[in-house]
């Protein structure tokens, strides 16, 4: 049940070194801090999510950003009402996302293509705005659904149990060991490995083929005698289960819930960092997720200061030069940057990042004869 | 065969196991190292940073970009470049212009998106990477209680910019989050008798809201306070944020027997809605034999611009208008026109207050510590920052200042010239009892970040 190929074993191993490791390995690169590598690992998930319904079986659900949300809300929900322990928070993030998942789904996927895409858009929508201004009460709307000291907490009450934190604000625990900082961070890259691996067996399994299958020709699978929708609405469930433990995780290492979460820009990112690391490979979305929050984080944070001290050592003029021209890309131009970046990828690496390294790797084999390996799994 | 994989997998989790926990104990150790401390020491890094996170993209990437350009001036002044600006008028003035505690203060900077999840993960790179001591910087109440909630969770000091809404100093309070921003509330006291005034007292009213927090803040304050004048309010209409066509929400003001029309729009809303009304013809309508009006509660300089011709004659209220004649206005206002070669908005200054009451209170604490810091503001009372007398509440931490009743200028003689100043609200009218929205500010004790 457990079985790996051989391949598999050795992708899943380097894998979950560069995860772990990434204290060490983003150092350089200004984002080994906690806050940004929890977030890393949280949205590697969400795509990996993401990718098993788009990667697979082609469909491009525009709405996912709802699952992400309502896992948040309802760990927070877990906080307020159960226990401050993140175990029942992420049970019950992934259960109801899923929940979500089987109802819109259920409808979405009468539909295919576009209209698939526009229905998954307008469900999340509408829960965005119903958690914006509909369901108040329970979401706290714009402000965003926050912890307070005299929260009910039953499960915490009834054992008795201290909450971590001190005099303030309880804040997640995992067993009694207050979830902040690297230990945050240890326990999402521990999940992103998790599910990383069940990602694999699913690409490896039949109904990874079979999902497959119906992407590549929909109508003969039909002819073939197989019933397509418990399929498509299974890979749209553990899809969506998916993202409602990114959200979930999102609300454990920083106990807010805001509707934004839940907007259409949201989803329109997932796409994109899928998009742009490799659509239907393993490692492919996962890159494109921390690029993006790459961007999102350090770039966005660059401002003049930096550059000229960067740039000290050029002459007076050229420095100016060269500050004018770069600050237009970071700062408040960080969109921009990413845009031409993906821009360039679409043209010319329609793959994805994973589409590019594979073709560097086949350069350099050239000259040995050897042929290089299809597509990116 | 499928026996010996499961142990390959074990010891594969075993070794991952292990190199997480070894990666992690020196992380443990330097935590503990700092226990008896607070976060980011600037007497141990021997940095002082300030973290400015404010809008860069996104709906209100403009106020945003304002309230930065206030907080580098901010900064320079603080280290004792340019000409003093504010330092020159701030009463009781504890910064010597060398820094804070003989000591220059460095910043970093980050983009919130407009959006609070951006805002916080912004606010946390600062603290755990950055070394901020302070954060700082928002244009929206969203924005605002998100990075309040985090940084009290992380003991880092909070001081909020452009935020309105009630929340942020009212429900959602916190020990370590400072608001210099006037609100919702001190809007609706504010306007209304100059509403009285202007228009009468047996109006009939009727209100068009952004439909989320901010708006319905507002919508119930300035309800209560033209009720309390004697106006009837007609009915009141929520309206999804983002609308670019008001016309099906306009079209029913016509047959309500509504003769004022309030508008709880804030920055595109408002940039749509009031021009539309004014091409509605609203302005020239006659109802229950009186003129009809317009009100914009809540307004800026940088929506007036956007709005155009519209927003001529229209009243609303501020925090602070550059044509203010007191010597505090006048400095800031000349000192930014140096730097930047136009006049500041109110987004601009109150970034630039805070940022100084920030420094200015660390002189006077002698130290950094925030629950110091933190008695060093409440209670503080303060004049020269272009808002006269101002009490920073010890109970909420809501400054209690004059609010401005602005007008919209029927005849601009410059794009920066839009809104006029026709009255000013006393404090003790503005002030209210904090105790009615409820929330607690929690303890001084900081958390460890």
């Amino acid at each position: 049940m457990f079985h790996l190929s051989r391949k598999d074993q050795v992708k899943l191993a380097i894998f979950a070194l560069v995860v772990v490791t990434m204290p060490i390995w983003l150092a350089p690169l200004g984002a080994a801090y906690p806050g940004l590598m929890q977030k890393f690992a949280i949205y590697a998930i969400f795509a990996i999510g993401f990718n098993i319904l788009f990667g697979l079986t082609g469909y491009l659900s525009f709405g996912h950003a709802a699952f992400l949300g309502v896992g948040s809300y309802t760990a927070v929900w877990s906080f307020k009402l159960l226990s401050m322990d993140i175990l029942p928070a992420l049970l019950f993030a992934v259960l109801v996302a899923g929940l979500f998942a089987l109802v819109i789904g259920f409808f979405s996927l009468r539909r295919t293509g576009i209209y698939f895409s526009i229905l998954t858009l307008a469900f999340a929508q509408m829960c965005y705005s119903l958690a914006y201004s509909v369901l108040t009460p329970i979401t706290n709307g714009e402000t965003g659904l926050l912890l307070a000291r005299d929260d009910p907490r039953v499960i915490d009450a009834a054992l008795g149990a201290g909450t971590v934190g001190g005099a303030g604000l309880p804040s997640p625990a995992l067993l009694g060991n207050s979830v902040t900082g690297y230990f945050g961070f240890y326990i999402c890259a521990a999940l992103l490995i998790l599910t990383f691996y069940i990602s694999q067996k699913i690409f490896a399994s039949p109904f990874g083929l079979a999902l497959r299958g119906i992407k590549s020709n929909q109508t003969r699978m039909i002819y073939t005698g197989f019933n397509i929708r418990p399929y498509m609405l299974a890979a749209f469930v553990i899809s969506g289960m998916f993202a409602g433990l990114a959200g979930g995780l999102l609300a454990v290492t920083d106990p807010i819930a805001g509707a934004e979460r839940m907007r259409w820009t949201e989803s329109g990112n997932i796409v994109l960092m899928t998009i742009l690391g490799g659509v239907g490979t393993l490692i492919g979305p996962v890159i494109g997720a921390w690029v993006i929050k790459y961007f999102e984080n350090i770039f966005s944070a660059i401002n003049k200061n930096m550059l000229n001290a960067t740039f000290d050592f050029l002459p007076d003029g050229m420095q100016n030069i060269a500050v004018t021209v770069l600050s237009k890309f970071v700062g408040e131009g960080w969109h921009l940057t990413l845009g031409l970046l993906f821009v360039l990828i679409v043209v010319f690496l329609p793959g994805g990042l994973v589409e590019g390294y594979l073709k560097l790797v086949a350069r350099l084999r050239r000259g040995r004869g050897t042929k290089p390996e299809a597509g990116g799994k | 065969m499928s026996k010996l994989i499961m142990n390959r997998r074990g010891l594969l989790r075993t070794m991952g196991a292990g190199a997480a926990a070894t990666l992690a104990s020196p992380m443990f150790f330097t935590r503990g190292a700092w226990a008896n401390n607070y976060c980011n020491d600037p007497t141990a890094s021997g940095k002082i940073v300030f973290g400015f996170n404010v809008p860069q993209t996104g709906t209100y990437a403009e106020e945003g970009l304002e309230q930065l350009k206030g907080y580098q001036l901010a900064v320079k002044h603080i280290n004792g470049e340019g000409d003093g600006g504010l330092l020159k008028t701030f009463k009781p003035l504890a910064l010597e212009g060398n820094g804070v505690l003989g000591r220059k203060v460095e910043f970093v900077t980050g983009d919130t998106q407009t959006n609070t999840d951006a805002a916080r993960d912004g606010a946390r790179r600062m603290i755990e990477r950055d070394g901020a001591i302070m954060v700082t910087g928002c244009v929206t109440t969203g924005e605002a209680v998100a990075q309040q909630a985090l940084c009290h969770e992380l003991g880092v000091i909070y001081m909020s910019g452009l935020t309105h809404g009630n929340d942020t100093t009212g429900k959602d309070k916190r020990r370590y989050g400072f608001r210099h921003f006037f609100n919702a509330h001190q809007s609706g006291v504010a306007i209304a008798p100059i509403l009285g005034q202007e228009y009468g007292n047996d109006r009939r009213a009727y209100h068009l809201t952004a439909d989320y927090n901010w708006g319905w803040t507002q919508e119930e304050s300035i309800k209560a306070a033209t009720e309390a004048l004697g106006w009837e309010t007609v009915a009141t209409v929520r309206t999804p944020l983002g609308l670019g066509d008001y016309s099906q929400y306009l079209t029913p003001v016509l047959n309500s027997g509504a003769d004022v029309l309030i508008l709880n729009h804030y920055g595109h809303d408002m940039v749509n809605s009031l021009p539309q009304a004014v091409q509605f013809g609203l302005r020239e309508r006659q109802a229950n034999g009186k003129q009809f009006e317009i009100i914009v509660p809540m307004f800026s300089e940088l929506m007036a611009v956007g709005a155009g011709d519209a927003v001529k004659g229209i009243i609303g209220t501020q925090n602070w208008n550059w044509q203010l004649e007191d010597e505090g206005s006048k400095a800031f206002t000349q000192s930014y026109g140096a730097e930047y070669g136009e006049p500041p908005s109110q987004s601009a200054h109150t970034g630039y207050v805070q940022a100084i009451l920030y420094a200015d209170a660390v002189q006077r604490a002698g130290s950094f510590y925030p629950p110091e810091v933190i008695k060093a503001l409440e209670e503080f009372e303060f004049d020269g920052m272009g808002n006269g007398p101002t009490l920073y509440r010890g109970d909420d931490h809501q400054c209690i200042k004059e609010v401005l009743v602005v007008r919209g200028n029927e005849n601009p003689t410059s794009r920066f010239d839009v809104l006029n100043v026709v009255g000013k609200t006393p404090r003790d009218e503005v002030t209210y009892d904090p105790a009615i929205f409820g929330g607690e500010l929690g303890p001084y004790e900081p958390n460890q970040c």
